[in-house]
């Protein structure tokens, strides 16, 4: 095929459907109870050098007790989608967990600015970074998914965006017209949280999907966080509302909460104070350090990172904010 | 005449923009602002979608993410990211509006990096959903204040394409044809783009503003409409219904 142009960026992950056959064809098609610890599951199977991808989207139905675990074991040299990546993004930046990025959107936190910690952090240049933009990076989730090496989008072409992606400018053979082949993208690893699973890794989230649905498929490896166990009987009750089946899934671990400070539509909204805290604290080191040490270093898991943080009566609050009960009259 | 801000101006002057019955891929803050404004004052059936996934809610308040619950609130479905962009790719987005830390005169916008991409001397959020938007909808705006800092003759990275290097340019790229940058809503006045060289032309100035002081604050030489408007002020019910409704702790209007 004529090539027309092509990004100088490193392509960090093996696009060839061949190769990600030969493994997904060893994964274990039987339906076996996953439910473990979520630090014997970050232990298990999410490992130095390995490349990450993290569900949801920003601070939203991320699972963020799997990314303090990450940097609690102290992951290094991993590859990372930084993909609509936010507060996921600003956990593993003060772990210096990763050190190749693909970068849609990252270092900022939308609508609250940008993250010291993790602007310092792809600023020192120990980072590898390859552009990309949101649909971009869900192409090449897609394309993994269906097991092709790439897909053809119509954007991103005619940019330094471009230029510094790892994509390649061709023709198409139907009209002619100029097409960016996005390569694709099978992570190592992914974790995503959602509502309710059952043991055997049948998951329900309620919300948008973002592109958790194509990351759970192109996934190598993935572990599901969930605010709840359901029993089997439920999921099958009503197979419809299953989004992410069993088979796809390596573990599961329950995680009230697993969210947090970040949004879990229709149970908690984010914790704004707290997410400030974070940003505001990264400017000094001193204090960050201290900062990590009380929220992440030394809790033992998530529910003492939230005990820390408020508890219970600080999860009211934030449900009430998230159902907008305090409009109600 | 209510007092208003610069914010409150753009903003008002952005939302008269969007038609009803049309359709807009917003994110949050300013864009947010003026889609919700459109909705509950000239653009009630304005069809709005969230390259998270939100499809067409009914915005019980500013969004501080563009996945946070708010933006299927009430929703028509709670979709995912490709559902948004298949849709803008498809041609079913008409408007969207974007920001940056640098514009060029063909309305090119730099999110990415200041300085050498390598080791830059500052690290933004890159492109997000902004270069899938300005390349699928049809008319793609930009809301923003305005200074010679920010409008410049040469961005340190093109992030999001506007006109690219302005005549044929962008469709030689191979972009889809027909769409592109539209209008330059800033905190002075409001652009728009001679139609053979792409190029940035002030066409309204707002009230208080000379072109003098429009091309003060421009990094480049803006061209001039063959007829320059006085922009409208927000009228007191655009004013009412930002305030009280909107954005009631002023987050965004900063009030």
């Amino acid at each position: 095929m004529n090539i027309i142009d092509q990004g100088i960026g490193p392509l960090f992950m093996d696009p060839d459907p061949d190769k990600a056959r030969a493994f997904f064809r060893t994964k274990k098609r039987k339906m076996k109870n996953k439910v473990m610890e979520l630090k014997d599951a970050i232990k298990e199977f999410v490992h130095d050098g390995d490349y990450l991808g993290m569900g949801g989207f920003g601070a939203n139905r991320t699972p963020v007790a799997a990314c303090h675990e990450i940097v609690r074991q102290g992951r290094k040299k991993m590859g990372f989608a930084g993909h609509t990546a936010t507060h996921d993004m600003e956990i593993l930046s003060a772990g210096e967990v990763y050190d190749r990025l693909d970068v849609a959107y990252v270092v900022g936190l939308e609508a609250r600015g940008l993250s010291p910690c993790s602007r310092k952090y792809v600023e020192s240049g120990k980072v590898e970074v390859t552009e990309w933009t949101n649909y971009s990076l869900t192409a090449r989730l897609k394309a993994a998914a269906m097991g092709v090496p790439f897909v053809p989008i119509r954007n991103i072409m005619g940019t330094d965006t471009f230029k510094y992606s790892a994509s390649k400018i061709i023709e198409c053979p139907y009209t002619g017209k100029k097409l960016a082949a996005m390569p694709a993208l099978y992570p190592d690893v992914s974790v995503i949280h959602v509502h309710e699973a059952d043991i055997y890794g049948n998951s329900r989230f309620k919300g948008i999907a973002v592109s958790d649905l194509d990351l759970a498929n192109a996934s190598k490896r993935l572990i599901i966080t969930t605010e709840k166990l359901i029993t089997h009987d439920e999921i099958a009750r009503d197979p419809s509302s299953t989004r992410i089946p069993f088979h796809l899934v390596d573990a599961v671990c329950e995680v009230p909460f697993g969210a947090y400070p970040g949004t879990m539509p229709y149970e908690y909204f984010s914790d704004e104070d707290h997410l400030k805290e974070w940003m505001s604290v990264e400017k000094d080191s001193e204090k960050f350090k201290e900062f990590l040490d009380k929220n992440l270093y030394t809790c033992a898991d998530h529910e003492e990172y939230i005990a820390r943080n408020g508890g219970s009566a600080k999860m009211r609050e934030l449900r009430v904010k998230e159902m907008l009960i305090y409009k109600e009259k | 005449m209510t007092q208003y801000n610069t914010m409150e101006l753009m903003i008002s002057v952005a939302s008269r923009e969007l038609d009803n019955e049309s359709s807009v891929g917003v994110g949050t803050g300013a864009p947010c602002a003026a889609a919700m404004l459109a909705q509950k004052l000239s653009a009630p059936d304005l069809l709005i979608m969230f390259e998270a996934g939100g499809i067409s809610p009914q915005l019980p308040e500013m969004p501080i993410s563009v996945g946070d619950s708010r933006t299927f609130y009430k929703a028509a479905m709670a979709g995912s990211m490709a559902d948004t962009m298949e849709a803008c790719s498809r041609g079913f987005v008409d408007y969207t509006f974007l920001g940056g830390a640098q514009i060029d005169k063909y309305g090119n916008l730099n999110s990415t990096v200041i300085g050498d991409h390598k080791k830059p001397k500052v690290r933004f959020p890159g492109s997000g959903g902004a270069n899938d938007f300005a390349s699928f909808c049809w008319k793609m705006m930009v809301i923003t204040p305005q200074n010679s800092k920010r409008f410049v003759e040469k961005l340190d990275f093109l992030t999001t394409p506007g006109w690219l290097d302005g005549g044929n340019s962008r469709a030689e790229s191979g972009l889809p044809v027909g769409a592109g940058p539209y209008k330059i809503i800033t905190d002075m006045a409001i652009m728009d783009f001679e139609p053979d060289s792409k190029r940035m032309r002030v066409i309204s100035i707002h009230p208080g503003k000379t072109f003098e002081d429009v091309q003060e604050n421009c990094g480049f030489e803006l061209l001039k409409a063959p007829v320059i408007e006085n922009t409208i002020p927000p009228s007191d019910e655009e004013l009412r219904l930002l305030r009280e409704e909107i954005d009631p702790t002023g987050v965004i209007i900063g009030r």
